[in-house]
């Protein structure tokens, strides 16, 4: 397992590095290479089945590449230099890894048992150790950020999707990540509660947050994200900023792709 | 009928039933203490997976009767012997903590993997996964069932009559033969047992509405 030198940049936080991933026969990832830098926002769209949700699940150590690798900050996702080996990462290192990583679902996954506030407390009590009086506030804070304060103690069935995943987004950020993951997080949405997470997404961007954003929100990503990569059949196709990318796109699939995507929200937006 | 004769053992018939409230007990403790890693174990890889299974299926397949046997008589060539009640408790655990590992195994597994990756995600490891986030989620699915199976115990008792270990049945049968009233009496400890059952029964049909409408939530932290 050796890989071609590569032009340094080692002040990148994600690196992929010619990552592949196969289930069985299906080759979901081939050869991807991609780097965001500390506080950049990068888009990810493509259509669906090109491998835009097993490369986040890469990134996050949910899925295994089969060829290649991941780093962040450095440092390699899933393996340790071990006295010159490379071994497979221990529970404690993936779990220390993840820290550094906030992670949002396309389903949000919050805690049904836990209240609003209580999702949001568990990591920086149960992993961080912190006393519940110093995390409550915390948490507190965290829940006015998205909006939310006046739900603190409401259980996840009482709330809106959109309230669900402006909390769930809360509970990443307990974690104090410097990496945050978001995995379509408006699809599951109902169109009027879209425009909410967004806005706490938009937010996070202007804060500096280093996010990876897999999304269909195409003026999102035209709006936030400093670069755009379109990725189709578990390749990354082609990127660039934005404007180039959604005025000009090289590549005769980008077009294809971009053209249904805005015919569809022609046909969503007419009368 | 003969309500005096009946009406004069039911002290020792209580305190038949007694012992019988005591080995259900124990059992269940035991088999619901063995069984959560038994569960952990049979769902994880390696050979304790394997091992775990082999336990599992082993008892299954043996009538507990056997097993009782086993436990009781058996052992006695190796050293051991032990009072019959010890040996029903001990048989009845055992064969209880892999009925109760399946049942845990089901709860855990009913929990959406989602809910895992999002306990992961925030850094948890994996023993915080299972308390915080499995366990509390799986409840809801696995107190039913665990309560149709003290139910089942609690008959189940009966058995340790036939190695002499002083409960309810055996009481009925000696009393039953001394005064050669066997419908008298079995019905009597029939009743009996099925009052000690009914708030089981009963408390078992609350926590499945339960279950159905939702889940327990914030119960368990
Ligand atoms: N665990 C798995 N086992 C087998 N195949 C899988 C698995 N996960 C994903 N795939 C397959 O990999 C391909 C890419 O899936 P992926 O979820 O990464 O696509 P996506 O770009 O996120 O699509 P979408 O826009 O629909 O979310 C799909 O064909 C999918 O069926
Ligand atoms: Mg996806």
């Amino acid at each position: 397992m050796s890989d071609p030198p590569l032009v340094p940049r080692p002040e990148a936080l994600v690196r992929a590095v010619r990552v592949g991933k196969r289930f069985g026969e299906t080759e979901v990832l081939r050869d991807v290479d991609l780097s965001v830098q500390p506080g950049e926002v990068l888009a990810i769209i493509g259509p669906s089945g090109s491998g835009k949700t097993t490369l986040l699940r890469c990134i996050a150590h949910l899925e295994h590449p089969t060829s290649g690798h991941v780093e962040i900050a450095g440092e390699r996702v899933g393996a340790v230099l071990d006295r010159g080996h490379l071994r497979p990462m221990s529970d404690r290192e993936i779990a220390r890894l993840r820290q550094g990583i906030g992670m949002v679902f396309q389903r949000f996954n919050l805690f049904p048992h836990l209240t609003a506030i209580e999702n949001v407390m568990l990591g920086p009590v149960q992993v961080l150790r912190r006393h519940r009086s110093e995390a409550e506030p915390l948490a507190r804070e965290l829940l006015r950020k998205v909006g939310l304060a006046h739900k603190a103690d409401s259980y996840p069935e009482r709330l809106s999707g959109g309230q669900q995943q402006r909390v769930a987004i809360a509970r990443s950020l307990a974690m104090q990540p410097r990496l945050m993951l978001f995995d379509e997080a408006t699809s599951a949405l109902d169109p009027e509660l879209i425009g909410e997470v967004l806005a706490v997404m938009r937010d996070l961007a202007r804060d500096g947050m280093t996010m990876l954003v897999v999304t269909h929100e195409m003026g999102f990503a035209e709006d936030v994200a400093d670069r755009v990569v379109f990725m189709d059949h578990g390749r990354v196709v082609e990127e660039g900023p934005p404007r180039e990318l959604f005025r000009a796109p090289s590549h005769a699939r980008t077009q294809a792709f971009l053209r249904a995507v805005i015919d569809r929200q022609a046909m969503a937006e007419a009368p | 009928m003969s309500w005096n004769i009946l009406a004069d053992s039911m002290p020792q018939l209580l305190q038949a039933a007694l012992s019988t409230l005591q080995m259900t007990g124990l059992a269940f403790l035991i088999a619901a203490v063995l069984g959560l890693p038994l569960a952990l174990a049979r769902m994880g890889p390696g050979l304790p997976g394997v091992l775990a299974l082999g336990y599992i299926e082993t008892m299954r397949g043996v009538p507990q009767l056997a097993l009782l046997f086993l436990i009781y008589f058996g052992l006695v060539p190796l050293g051991i012997a032990l009072r019959a009640f010890d040996a029903a408790v001990i048989g009845l655990g055992l064969s209880g903590a892999a009925y109760l590992a399946e049942v845990y195994r089901a709860g855990v597994q009913g929990v959406e993997p989602g809910q895992i990756e999002a306990a992961q995600m925030i850094g948890m490891r994996r023993r915080a996964v299972l308390r915080h986030v499995v366990l509390p989620q799986a409840w809801p699915a696995v107190l039913p069932p665990m309560g149709n199976y003290l139910v089942a115990l609690l008959k189940d008792t009966s058995i340790a009559s036939i190695i002499s270990a002083p409960e309810l049945m055996l009481r009925a049968r000696d009393l039953s033969s001394e005064y050669f009233l066997p419908m008298d009496y079995y019905l009597l400890v029939g009743g009996m047992y099925l009052v000690m059952a009914w708030p089981l029964m009963q408390g078992t049909r609350m926590l499945e509405r339960r279950a159905a409408r939702g889940r327990l939530q914030g119960e368990v932290r």
